[in-house]
């Protein structure tokens, strides 16, 4: 279970209703672990200012965390936690460890448009 | 940035010293605000067993341990705040921190943000972050069941980790630099007599192999010169940590490497009203116990600090 204060994806169908609601999605499938934590807390941080992007996070470990551990772009994964960006419910960028706040908004202002 | 709250501690850092320091100050009633950072719990979360910290007779993980510690805190009302502090100005009796998110003013500061995972000297490493290599046996262990797999450094925390990783790899070496390990002999003990842990001393990496995922790495002896490639799915690097004192350096007097300096037998820094405790200000033991027991020493002299102010304002 994630102690986060983003709100969680715990159902395969809440993974479709984001990805078709939603133009410009960040998901970060983890745990509360020390490469991750970092990851939600810079998501946390960004949430006001990219108020054109969802947000979300997902345990890693719950059943519908199938669908961001399968995708092709996360196949050769080796580290926690893995996030995912969609645009249009299509992978955009995919990363794979820790990655700081910079790292996050270069993707973030690359894929979807600088913060407003 | 409009925030601008007075507080009495501003605690920077929640690991095993900040946490004590927070237990003992909310203790004493001083309602300590905590800037836990991103990674709260400090390097202990990455353990995955520590057998060492007394009144746990069975192993525990540092992540658990740390929870503990957060529990016990937040019983005495301490108060968190998941921000990092950028910069401290000093001001008449105050101290301003700013978080880049908020501005926070404190009578009183104590510094222990512990100290950060060094990194490979090695300008591949950061591709392959996340793809084979990693700083974390505990999170990223499970993704190389069956593989080989380096473990580059020999203090405990490479020790354990590579005692570790032959949960999941098929095989783990050890890469040292040198041809003495500083972890302690339990720990060596374990690694020794482990049959799936070879050895590799004195040794370094030169260079990590791979196109999309590390398949091996580059070693070069540190006494012939002789290198070699050897295949590998995955790097774990444990080879130390430096202390993470650069927001404080225009604040607080460090040494060479980084280290705040305290007075001898405290936690006083040379800045009246701050204090420094565990692994920042800690070239020698960097144990989790001495740094509780340093956070203690802090809380302990913040209260005398704001006792004696008071006293001559009387």
């Amino acid at each position: 279970m994630l102690n986060t204060n983003l709100k969680h994806i715990e159902t395969e169908q809440e993974v479709k209703e984001v990805r078709g609601n939603n133009e410009n999605v960040m998901i970060c499938c983890g745990r509360m672990g020390p490469m991750c934590i970092p990851v939600f807390s810079v998501m946390e941080d960004l949430e006001q200012t990219y108020p054109h992007v969802t947000f979300r996070d997902q345990d890693f470990d719950i059943p519908a965390a199938d669908f961001i551990r399968n995708l092709p772009e996360c196949a050769l994964f080796m580290g926690l936690p893995f996030t995912v960006y969609f645009k249009n419910a299509k992978v955009v960028a995919a990363t794979s460890s820790i990655q700081n706040k910079d790292q996050v908004m270069e993707i973030l202002d690359r894929e979807f448009g600088k913060q407003l | 940035m409009e925030n601008v709250d007075t507080e009495n501690v501003v605690i920077a850092g929640a690991g095993p010293a900040g946490l004590t320091a927070a237990i003992y100050t909310a203790r004493s009633g001083l309602n300590p605000l905590v800037l836990e950072g991103f990674v709260p719990g400090g390097q202990l979360i990455v353990s995955p067993e520590v057998e060492n910290y007394p009144g746990f007779p069975e192993p525990i993980s540092g992540m658990e341990l740390m929870d503990r510690f957060r529990k016990q805190t937040e019983q005495f009302g301490a108060r968190f705040k998941m921000e990092v502090i950028e910069k401290v100005k000093r001001g008449n009796d105050i101290f301003e921190v700013d978080t880049g998110i908020e501005r926070i003013e404190t009578e009183t500061l104590i510094i222990a943000t512990g100290a950060e995972a060094r990194r490979l000297d090695i300008p591949s490493e950061p591709k392959f972050y996340g793809k084979g290599v990693s700083g974390c046996a505990t999170c990223d262990g499970a993704f190389f069941r069956d593989k080989e797999i380096l473990v580059v450094g020999g203090g405990n925390t490479a020790i354990q980790d590579a005692v570790f990783l032959t949960r999941f790899a098929s095989k783990v070496t050890i890469v040292h630099r040198r041809d003495y390990f500083r972890a302690v002999p339990a720990e060596m003990e374990k690694a020794k007599s482990n049959p799936k842990i070879e050895w590799l001393i004195p040794w370094v990496v030169e260079e990590i192999i791979g196109d999309n995922v590390v398949t091996g790495a580059v070693l070069k002896n540190r006494e012939t010169g002789e290198t070699q490639q050897i295949p590998c799915s995955g790097i774990f690097v444990a080879i130390g940590h430096d202390p993470q004192s650069k927001a404080f350096k225009e604040l607080v007097e460090t040494d060479k490497n980084g280290f705040i300096l305290v007075e001898a037998g405290s936690t006083r820094t040379s800045t009246p009203g701050v204090f420094a405790c565990g692994d920042v200000c800690d070239p020698v033991y960097k144990q989790a116990v001495v740094a509780a027991g340093h956070g203690c020493m802090a809380a302990m002299d913040l209260e005398q600090y704001i006792y004696s102010k008071e006293e001559v304002k009387c």
